[in-house]
């Protein structure tokens, strides 16, 4: 389960995107951040968030390399093994952080320190061989030097990469990767998040009366349906300020997570000339 | 309901091995190659689902294409010339290719693999396949069978990944509880950790797998293709009408499949219809007619006795105090027999085929009798469609696919009415949650358009909206009828949706008090007085009157044909204290029920498929299949258990097979004028008002998998289940959440389910499995909800009874 | 043709990823240019210079952009595919790293002339560093108004959102990037509908590589004709070549379009290393047929690779000496094809895992003789087959490396080893591009 403070930071990702299933990617990169890995409880919490099935959820999360399934260590050591790299030692750097550290591919040291993993090529060749520490990179790395780099890691130092900062733990990193900046919403360091669902949002078909708004005017069977009233006038009041949007969106976002191929969404989001969001003009300013 | 004729499409020329032909924009070749009798090879593709071409199988040489093209994505287009397997070397070679690849990782096991003779896969090995494999390496493993619910078997290194499962269960069904994990060489389909593949509709994964690699264990093992005789069937779990197949070995079903049926059930079924046949070879079954011997136990007779004792018992009181009450089950043929030897034979008009009967299905149901305006495909084009009384997931499976298939293909508007919404939420356009019993006001308000708030729904409203009401809608004072006028109001449609295969079929042969065959009025018989000997003059009871009745003594005999009414009864306590009163009880049924248990004399009927017969759907689609499968001992089809009843009481109503009986009954049943509302009276239920520790109105649902006198012994079929819940809103969850136990409490008792919180409930409202209301007490209308003993207070397990 | 700093103008400066220093640094001179315009006739400028994307396909930009149907009702979505991950590339992340408020710029640009509201980056999540400093340089352009509402003024609005991936290669094919982007399995789509009609969302959208976006900002500044100066008249412009393998110096390098590779090699990256010939080479990343001496020559651009036999890629120039194995490098990258396969279709998923299986089985020492004609065939009947050109691209050096160095084979399959000559590995790198260009860290990059 997220953290009340990571679950806030939850729903602003939920947020951010005009189909609330594009948070995903990031959310995982948020239970990574809180959990060390893609945990159980993590994957029902995406899984609640974005209206997915689990399985759904874990589908996506197994897709991809970054999402771990066990928790990692306070760093995660990648050494880039492709040709480049492989041409310039790569390799053998691997082999020996993995006989030093007595651990193979996404394994955890005993110590909880490092996390290794042999990577694909991450982008930086002009460095080979290459090691990355929690994705920050240290170039022209070889063997001796590598351990050199893990045994400093291992005594809580943070050697200097050759490029970015000082790095701060797999965890923090997460956070990073889950686009929403500094862990300290208060301090240093600059902000993210200013557009929101709303900017750029998908014109949708108008919903109607109804849907999570209660129980509506109809109760006292054979009653006159002239005379009934609502047991409750701001209900109503409320049912009607709510629809559209308000339900358009759940109608829209719920077509979106089961599956229903964007072409549908989209053909059944018939064109409402008059969603001003359609040109992400009419919403509020940078918050 | 004339549909607005669509311009017609211009049609497209292309040309398939070297033939020329037109085929409609948007074809795909692989279509376009069937149109002239060319089968493509294929695995992912499958018509009823989205195009994926991953397999790639299907490679064709297109002129002008830079790449092999996949048939089963490519359009086609004008003057576009295509070269099939069957004109071109190259096609051959892309399919060759293709074949090596598929095999590079599956396994040598077709003969221990289910799929085994009737696998796509191995035959198009043995057609294209390279005869010897030049892969020296090891293949890929994975731990064998991995279970993905009670039902299902999964062995992943025979899959193929051709998706066909997860699009299914994403497209189709819409509970993609199965999806494709990993990636690469290590994707494979799977369900997440302990979350099992829960939906009515899983078995359909396991008949559209092209390999043998998703199995049912009900199947698993049991049979070869080559020893297995394939009987076509009608669905007999509910009034889908949906077409199956039996394969059958030595008289016993191994499995039921789908058979395609566009205007049905396209090719799918829901698990019910699919699983649940294991009670026809139950251990169980009645196989022989019992007899209440002087020790007062139930002894085993030999027809003769049997009938002539019950001949005997109806001959010796009065036509008006015997009543005659039928179940779901019963055949169309069945349905009519009854009718007719309790009007004609016995005398009397105390029939009903109801469990739950409300005044208001005697003024609607008759006027449906032969109408056959709905049908699925009327669903599917319709643009709006209404629907009231039922929650279709759970009583009309198939009804649901063909709804979500409507909203997802042609952007179907569904508007709900009525306290519950459930699985519909997911495809609903609009909902009006009412409380329970508020539909009449809901539904006259569409009906009239003066609502301010409904202007979007019934603004579109019109000639072309259908109007689906469930069995259940006239539980709620005033609704059926009202659901009819508002079809009328707008000019669209109208249908009664039952949930059992017999129901309506029952409506049609007048198993109705005061209706007759084709829902004639008695006072108005038309042909059915040229072949009946007598009809009624006075309307008859309904059945809740008959076992009040029978607990005053007016009512002497019960014949229970095909029904439980113990156990199923909308006031089971009624129904239980009436048979343990009245003088004679006799029963017609498969298994030894609760209500056989206290029969005087009881005959063992034939199930569905040890029979010819036909059911009428909900559409009024009348379907006849052959029998399938050997008698289980000494049983007979209910129409000839009557018919020897009537002999033994010395009339002999000229039939000798089903088929005269159909012959006898079809014009009776067709379309008439005739038709009109019963003039019966009917029992209206007391309601009782909420109280503080009973604050919840009950919406009854009965759902889908519940035991029942056919699923008996369907056991991987129950455990496939979910477990039965209550459904409450958020709103009066009152702090309880999704998987807490809970414990109902009516005026007459508690039961722990496990508690739902869905917004689908409308506020105050809640839903209960019907098989949980017995226990709750008679004309039970409001519970109480409360935790039930949670892990951390153990001492609280009577929490609820306040 | 010697290098030319178009794209890479601002690299050596320490501060131009800061507002402060790009402004000075000549910045935003597109922006003003552009507001105000006609978008239509800044879509015909671009398509007008014959930029070709970056990416790796090299299809023409501007013809890319007159797709989007403009009036649909939905909102026009412009997504800057960022995953640079095809090994030996790149030129993105230092573009990315160096010179962030460049790509941002490019895309306001771009998003006006497209008349898109909302823009995403997609960035690889293995690039955090390139990251945080797009995120920092987000977030000055939004306080400074040059991102959000009627930005400097114009009455134009545009957001962009940066996405970070998680790990597949496959995310930078066009739709395998939609998909993740929305949240789902990074597996292409099936086209039509094609992404400029319904891609994001089912929406119109473009997507285009960082680089071409750069420079598309660029052109529009600057005008077609003065992108066109460079390159020859097909492949048009400068572009981002980064060297890497056994060279001297690698680094990201400019030169305009059509340079011989061998002027690359021999004056930017100061040749092979001590001691070491070229022996072969992929031009554009692992995914373009290799290449060997005989092609030292040929001019990098789209055409002239082309008619080489192989492809201009992303201009990721790999290579490698006679001190190394073909066959080491192909099975290298056969297994980075089947880790990075999505799984989708059948000749990418089961094909590459055979190869790999035989490649290794050879290196094994327990090659066959038939082995180098099934491989052979096996490519063919992967290549062109497959979903995507995922797989084709897997195919190359498979296929290039028999078509070239048959005899390695024949001599690995006869003797079970490779020969003498070959060794291990050429040492780490001592010295390249970026050491000459400021140091890069992030003073501000807290977590």
């Amino acid at each position: 389960m997220f953290s009340p403070e990571n679950r806030a930071k939850a729903e602003g990702l939920v947020d951010r995107y005009p189909v609330k299933r594009s948070a995903l990617l990031p959310l995982l990169h948020l239970v990574q951040y809180q959990d060390g890995y893609v945990s159980a409880d993590g994957v029902a919490e995406c899984a609640e968030l974005l209206d997915l099935t689990k399985a759904e959820v874990a589908a996506v999360s197994t897709f991809y390399t970054m999402y771990k399934r066990e928790p990692m260590g306070r760093h995660l050591v990648s050494v880039c093994t492709n040709f480049s790299c492989a041409v310039r030692g790569g390799k053998e750097v691997y082999q020996r952080l993995s006989d030093h550290l007595g651990v193979g591919h996404d394994e955890t040291t005993e110590d909880g320190a490092i996390t290794l993993e042999h990577a694909e090529c991450l982008g930086n060749c002009e460095g080979a061989p290459l090691v990355n520490v929690d994705y920050l990179a240290y170039e022209m790395v070889g063997p001796d030097a590598a351990v050199e780099l893990v045994e400093a890691l291992r005594r809580g130092e943070q050697p200097e990469p050759t490029r970015g900062m000082l790095p701060p733990g797999v965890r923090e990193a997460s956070h990073r990767l889950a686009g929403i900046g500094p862990i300290d919403p208060e301090g240093p360091g600059q902000r993210l998040g200013l557009a929101t669902k709303e900017h750029g949002a998908v014109p949708v078909a108008d919903a109607g009366p109804g849907i999570a708004t209660g129980v509506i005017a109809f109760g006292a069977p054979s009653a006159p349906v002239a005379d009934s009233q609502p047991a409750d006038e701001e209900d109503l009041d409320e049912a009607q300020a709510d629809s559209p949007a308000g339900d358009a969106d759940a109608v829209r976002d719920a077509a979106a997570a089961e599956g229903v191929d964007a072409d549908e969404i989209a053909e059944e989001a018939a064109p409402s000339a008059a969603d001003p969001a359609v040109e992400g003009a009419a919403t509020e300013g940078d918050s | 309901m004339s549909d607005v004729a669509p311009e017609k499409p211009k049609l497209i020329p292309i040309t398939i091995d070297g033939q020329q032909i037109e085929v409609e924009p948007g074809t795909l070749v692989i279509r376009a190659a069937e149109q002239i009798g060319v089968t493509i090879p294929r695995f992912c593709d499958h018509p009823l689902l989205d195009p994926v071409a991953a397999c790639r199988q299907c490679l064709v040489d297109v002129d002008g294409a830079r790449k092999p093209t996949p048939a089963c994505s490519e359009q086609v287009r004008p003057d576009m010339v295509i070269r099939t397997q069957e004109t071109s070397e190259l096609a051959r070679q892309y399919q060759r290719s293709q074949m090596e690849l598929l095999l590079v990782n599956h396994p040598l096991d077709c003969p221990q693999c289910d799929k085994g003779g009737e696998c796509p896969l191995q035959d198009q090995a043995m057609e294209v396949g390279p005869g010897e494999s030049r892969m020296y390496e090891k293949k890929r493993v994975f731990t064998k069978a991995l279970p993905i619910n009670a039902q299902i078997s999964l062995d992943r290194e025979r899959c193929v990944l051709c998706a066909r499962c997860t699009r299914f269960s994403k497209q189709i069904s819409g509970d993609p509880f199965i999806e494709l994990f990993e990636r690469g060489a290590l994707e494979q389909v799977s369900i997440y950790g302990d979350q099992p593949y829960e939906s009515y509709f899983a078995g359909n994964v396991v008949q559209i797998c092209p390999v043998g690699a998703l199995t049912s264990n009900s199947y698993r093992f049991g049979a070869r293709p080559f020893d297995i005789k394939r009987i076509p069937g009608i669905a007999f779990q509910d009034a889908s009408g949906a077409n199956v197949r039996h394969d059958v070995r030595k008289g016993v079903i191994q499995r039921t499949l789908a058979r395609t049926n566009l205007a049905v059930n396209d090719a799918w079924l829901d698990d019910k219809n699919r699983y649940g046949y294991e009670f026809i070879a139950s251990p169980d079954r009645l196989t022989t007619p019992l007899l209440r011997g002087d020790t007062g136990s139930l002894q085993p007779a030999s027809w003769v006795r049997a009938v002539d004792a019950a001949a005997e018992v109806l001959k010796d009181v009065k036509p008006e105090e015997v009543a005659i009450l039928t179940g779901g089950r019963l055949t169309d043929e069945d349905a009519y027999a009854v009718s007719r030897f309790a009007r004609d034979v016995v005398g009397t008009d105390n029939v009903d085929f109801r469990t739950s009967p409300h005044p208001d299905d005697l003024t609607v149901l008759p006027t449906i009798a032969g109408d056959t305006t709905v049908t699925n495909t009327l669903v599917e084009q319709a643009p709006v469609v209404v629907i009231a009384g039922l929650e279709p997931h759970e009583e009309l499976p198939l009804l649901f696919l063909r709804l979500r298939k409507a909203w997802r293909q042609n952007q179907q508007k569904i508007v709900v009415v009525g306290p519950v919404l459930g699985r519909l939420e997911e495809i609903a356009w609009q909902w009006i949650p009412t409380e329970v019993g508020g539909e009449a006001a809901a539904l006259q308000a569409l009906a009239t358009g003066d609502h301010e708030l409904l202007a979007p729904i019934t603004d579109v409203l019109g000639a072309d909206t259908v109007v689906l009401a469930g069995e259940r809608l006239s539980g709620s004072p005033d609704a059926l009828p009202a659901a009819h006028a508002l079809a009328d109001a707008v000019g669209g449609a109208f249908a009664w949706v039952p949930r059992r295969p017999g129901s309506r079929g029952a409506v049609e042969a007048g198993l109705l008090p005061g209706s007759l065959p084709g829902g004639r009025p008695l006072a108005t018989p038309g042909p059915v007085a040229d072949v009946w000997n007598r009809v009624p003059s006075a309307p008859g009871k309904d059945a809740a009157s008959v076992f009040a009745d029978a607990i005053d003594g007016t009512i002497k005999v019960i014949w229970l044909i095909g029904v439980d009414p113990v156990a199923d009864f909308v006031d089971a306590d009624l129904a239980r204290r009436a048979l343990e009163s009245v003088q004679t009880v006799i029963a017609s049924d498969l298994m030894p029920t609760e209500s056989v248990r206290r029969a005087d004399i009881v005959f063992p009927a034939a199930a569905p498929t040890e029979r010819v017969g036909s059911f009428t759907s909900w559409e009024g689609r009348r379907q006849a299949w052959p029998q399938a499968t050997g008698a289980a001992g000494h049983v007979l089809p209910d129409w000839d258990i009557v018919r020897q009843v009537a002999r033994g009481m010395g009339t002999d109503l000229g039939w000798e097979t089903a088929n005269d009986v159909r012959r006898e009954a079809a014009p009776l049943m067709a379309v008439t004028d005739e038709r009109g509302p019963s003039v019966a009276e009917g029992t209206v239920w007391s309601s009782q008002a909420p109280s503080p520790d009973r604050p919840l109105a009950v919406a009854p649902v009965p759902f889908l998998l519940q035991e029942a006198t056919m699923l008996a012994d369907a056991k991987e079929l129950l455990a496939s289940a979910p477990p039965a819940s209550v459904w409450v809103n958020p709103a009066d969850a009152d702090g309880l959440t999704d998987g807490h136990l809970v414990t109902v409490t009516g005026p007459d008792g508690s039961v722990e389910l496990t508690l739902a919180v869905t917004p689908s409930v409308a506020q105050g409202a809640v839903v209960v499995p019907t098989t949980a209301l017995r226990e709750l007490g008679a004309g039970m209308t409001h519970v109480g909800l409360a935790p039930a003993s949670s892990p951390s207070t153990p001492d609280t397990a009577s929490a609820g009874d306040a | 043709m010697p290098q030319v700093k178009v794209l890479s103008k601002r690299y050596d400066e320490p501060d131009a990823h800061t507002l402060e220093g790009y402004t000075r640094l000549d910045g935003w001179r597109a922006l003003k240019r552009v507001l105000g315009q006609d978008p239509a006739a800044l879509r015909d400028v671009v398509k007008d210079s014959g930029l070709r994307g970056r990416g790796g396909a090299g299809f023409p930009t501007g013809l890319k952009w007159s797709f989007v149907p403009q009036d649909t009702g939905k909102p026009v979505y412009l997504v800057v595919n960022a995953d640079e991950s095809e090994p030996g590339t790149f030129k993105d992340r230092e573009l990315m790293e160096r010179d962030p408020f460049q790509l941002i710029e490019g895309i306001i640009c771009s998003a006006y002339a497209l008349n898109s509201p909302r823009s995403f980056i997609f960035i690889r999540g293995e690039y955090l560093f390139p990251g945080i400093r797009l995120e920092e340089a987000l977030a000055e352009a939004y306080a400074a108004g040059y991102l959000g509402e009627d930005i400097q003024g114009s009455g134009f609005s545009h957001h962009i959102t940066l996405h970070y991936g998680s790990g597949a290669y496959i995310c930078g094919e066009e739709t395998a990037l939609l998909e993740a982007l929305e949240g789902r399995r990074g597996q292409p789509r099936l086209r039509p509908p094609f992404p400029a009609v319904a891609g994001l969302y089912a929406s119109p959208t473009v997507i285009n590589n960082v680089e071409s976006i750069a420079a598309a900002g660029q052109i529009m500044e600057h005008g077609a004709n003065w992108w066109k100066q460079w390159g020859p008249e097909r492949s048009p412009g400068t572009k981002l070549f980064c060297v890497s393998g056994e060279v001297a110096r690698p680094g990201n390098y400019e030169f305009p379009m059509g340079t011989p590779a061998r002027e690359i090699i021999e004056e930017a990256c100061g040749g092979m290393l001590p001691g070491r010939n070229l022996k072969f080479w992929a031009p554009g990343g692992s995914s373009t047929p290799l290449l060997t001496a005989e092609h030292y020559d040929v001019p990098m651009d789209f055409d002239s690779i082309a008619q080489a036999g192989s492809l201009m890629g992303t201009g990721a120039m790999m290579m490698y000496s006679d001190k190394t194995s073909v066959i080491e490098a192909t099975l290298n990258w056969i297994r980075f094809y089947e880790h990075e396969s999505c799984g989708k279709c059948t000749p990418c998923r089961e094909g590459n895992f055979w190869v790999g299986q035989i490649l290794e089985r050879m290196l094994g020492g327990r090659g066959r003789p038939e082995d180098i004609d099934t491989l052979d065939e096996l490519a063919d009947n992967i290549f062109g087959r497959s979903f995507c050109a995922l797989a084709d691209g897997a195919t190359s050096s498979v296929k290039s490396s028999i078509k070239y160095f048959r005899e390695e084979y024949e001599y690995l399959i006869a003797n079970g080893r490779l020969p003498e000559h070959i060794e291990a590995h050429a040492g780490p790198i001592a010295d390249n591009a970026q050491s000459d260009r400021p140091r890069m860290m992030v003073g501000t990059g807290h977590v």
